[in-house]
């Protein structure tokens, strides 16, 4: 690959939020950002930067890339959803149309696509469900029968039923109040999903913990488990190396890795759960480098 | 045209002042997506020790006003990794790289400068900065920084591993009570340049876990919110040389600085370089545009040459 082509693969625009609507508990944002929209792929990310140029906010806040649409009238758009839980979220929820933000992308790796025509099952929790309709749409061009489950807290926090409805052959919803769909985790019906699609692949996006299910369960039935993290990063471009996380490379040795370069995707049997513990993730004893008794 | 270009020692012309900050750019394979890593006048590469490295458990980031605090714990490949495929890489596209090291034992230090001297690619090699902010092994985790005779001793030893035309830049911390009698014991054991200045140690508490919200419970301070400290450290270091107190030196100015603005001004109190650090997470080509803000500026206020600017506030 030349130099060229590999300065090409990002980039950083001024983009116009051109709609920005509700959605349950959610802000769906469009934004004019052609450059980002030319190259991306389903799984990879934008990152946002907050509140202008001389904002005292000065990490940028990562989203997945809900869906790209490289020709539209506007120019090439991204959409993302977002979650204002904080005040670099909140300042996003609250562009109106005609504003600008800043966007870098797209970054990270992309999920990996069978070659061959496999069932496959798309599983989000709350809005991390947003990057999986345009990856059930690439799933299904490929021959693919597409299954979707999506499951929340609760009824608002669902993002995207009728969406799936539309673009998978099948959808189950889970809420864990019972206000949607079937009460319970998205792990519950996993099991029967996989053995009665026959599934070989089973990709998921959402908290750790709902991550982790989802590989123990894709493991307990022979499949691959392919699943996007959502690691807090400073920069999302690969230089701050705050958003590691242990993951198992392919010469079976440990490393904390950069979640935004060799992520946001990671096999779900590569990634080290046992070391995840309520929002901290330790470096096992046997990483590469990891700290020896009395050292560091 | 304002002309930019500044010598730092050893011989080596840089063709402008501004720099990446250590930690804050990786090894350069990723900013170089975003503007060529050889229009900056020096890459400096993420700190490197003797031996791979994990680095410290998550979270290792929390957001301050105006910057942020980290607490990575050197993660880094270890020098041999270093020598075979980062600096490597950095000559391939014609980087002039100022590598940062490090060690926990002024051996340590020493080893890494003598296997950086031995790579292939040390012709890329500008200078050396020592990154003496890391806990002593020998001396209770003390951070070498704040000990003038152990900033010396690792001064003296890089110093000795390393040709004469390799200028040797010791990174200070801000933390200690003097920054003049650290400045001045590794200027007398050898250090051909200062670099000002590293993060503030800080913490923060999570205030809904009521815990300390970092993994490694403290951590660093960098944004613009530490620039006040800079411009006061580097103003110190530079009125003591004025004064006599401190062989005269270059320094190279580091901390907070977000616009050729914020690099005006600790070249105005006596940097003779600056980088450019936590801004590059808000904006990765913020390096390159600093330059050119600070380019602009220097022309508008009449300035022919970027050294004319250096320390002028000194005085007035």
């Amino acid at each position: 690959m030349s130099e060229r082509q590999l300065r090409a693969r990002v980039t950083q625009e001024v983009a116009e939020v051109i709609a920005t609507r509700r959605v349950g508990a959610y802000q769906h944002l469009t934004l004019v950002a052609p450059g980002v929209a030319e190259l991306a792929r389903p799984g990879q990310f934008v990152a946002l930067a907050v509140g202008g140029e001389t904002s005292g906010t000065l990490l940028r806040r990562s989203f997945s890339i809900h869906k790209v649409s490289p020709s539209g009238t506007y120019g090439g758009t991204v959409e993302i959803v977002v979650s204002a839980v904080g005040t670099g979220t909140r300042w996003i929820v609250d562009r109106a149309p005609h504003d600008t933000i800043d966007v870098v992308g797209p970054l990270g790796k992309a999920f990996p696509l069978p070659t061959d025509p496999v069932a496959c099952v798309l599983v989000g929790g709350g809005y991390g469900s947003a990057p999986l309709f345009w990856l059930a749409a690439e799933l299904r061009e490929r021959g693919c029968h597409v299954e979707m489950v999506l499951g929340a807290a609760s009824e608002d926090r669902l993002f995207g039923v009728v969406e799936a409805r539309r673009s998978c052959d099948g959808v189950t919803v889970t809420t864990d109040d019972g206000s949607a769909g079937q009460r319970g985790w998205v792990s519950d019906p996993l099991p029967e999903i996989i053995e009665r699609t026959k599934a070989g692949v089973v990709y998921g996006c959402g908290p750790m913990g709902m991550l982790e299910s989802i590989t123990r369960v894709a493991q307990a039935h022979d499949a691959v488990a392919q699943v996007a993290v959502e690691e807090s990063m400073a920069c999302g471009v690969g230089v701050c190396m705050t958003c590691v996380m242990p993951v198992v490379g392919s010469d079976g040795r440990t490393r904390m890795v950069r979640s935004c370069v060799e992520g946001p995707v990671f096999r779900g049997d590569r990634v080290r759960w046992d070391a995840f513990d309520g929002g901290h993730a330790r470096v096992p004893d046997d990483a590469v480098g990891a700290p020896k008794v009395g050292g560091h | 045209m304002v002309d930019l270009s500044v010598d730092l020692g050893g011989g080596h012309r840089l063709p402008n002042p501004l720099m990446t900050a250590s930690g804050c750019a990786a090894n350069g394979r990723e900013l170089h997506r975003f503007f060529d890593v050889a229009d900056l006048g020096a890459f400096v590469t993420k700190s490197v020790m003797a031996d791979p490295r994990s680095g410290r458990g998550t979270p290792r980031m929390a957001e301050t006003p105006s910057g942020m605090l980290n607490s990575i714990g050197l993660q880094g490949p270890g020098i041999e990794a270093f020598v075979d495929e980062d600096l490597p890489w950095l000559q391939s596209v014609g980087a002039r790289v100022l590598p940062s090291i490090a060690g926990s034992s002024s051996t340590e230090y020493a080893h890494v400068a003598a296997t950086l001297r031995a790579s292939r690619a040390f012709d890329a090699v500008i200078g050396v900065e020592v990154n003496i902010s890391c806990p002593n092994v020998a001396n209770r985790g003390l951070v070498f920084a704040c000990d003038p005779l152990a900033s010396a001793k690792v001064i003296a030893l890089v110093r000795e591993q390393l040709p004469r035309d390799i200028p040797v830049f010791a990174k200070l911390s801000p933390d200690v009570t003097d920054i003049t009698a650290i400045a001045a014991a590794c200027v007398k054991a050898g250090a051909d340049g200062l670099t000002m200045i590293n993060t503030l140690l800080g913490m923060v508490i999570d205030t809904d876990r009521m815990r300390p919200q970092l993994g490694g419970v403290t951590g660093g301070l960098s944004g613009p919110g530490i620039r006040p400290v800079a411009v006061r450290a580097i103003w110190q270091v530079r009125q003591a040389m004025f004064e006599g107190r401190i062989p005269t030196v270059p320094i190279i100015g580091v901390g907070g600085v977000r616009t050729g603005r914020d690099a005006l001004e600790l070249v105005a109190a006596g940097a003779s370089a600056i980088q450019v650090g936590t801004a590059v997470f808000n904006d990765p080509s913020a390096p390159v545009r600093v330059l050119r803000e600070l380019c602009e500026l220097l022309d508008a206020k009449g300035f022919e040459r970027f050294t004319d600017a250096v320390a002028v506030a000194h005085g007035r």
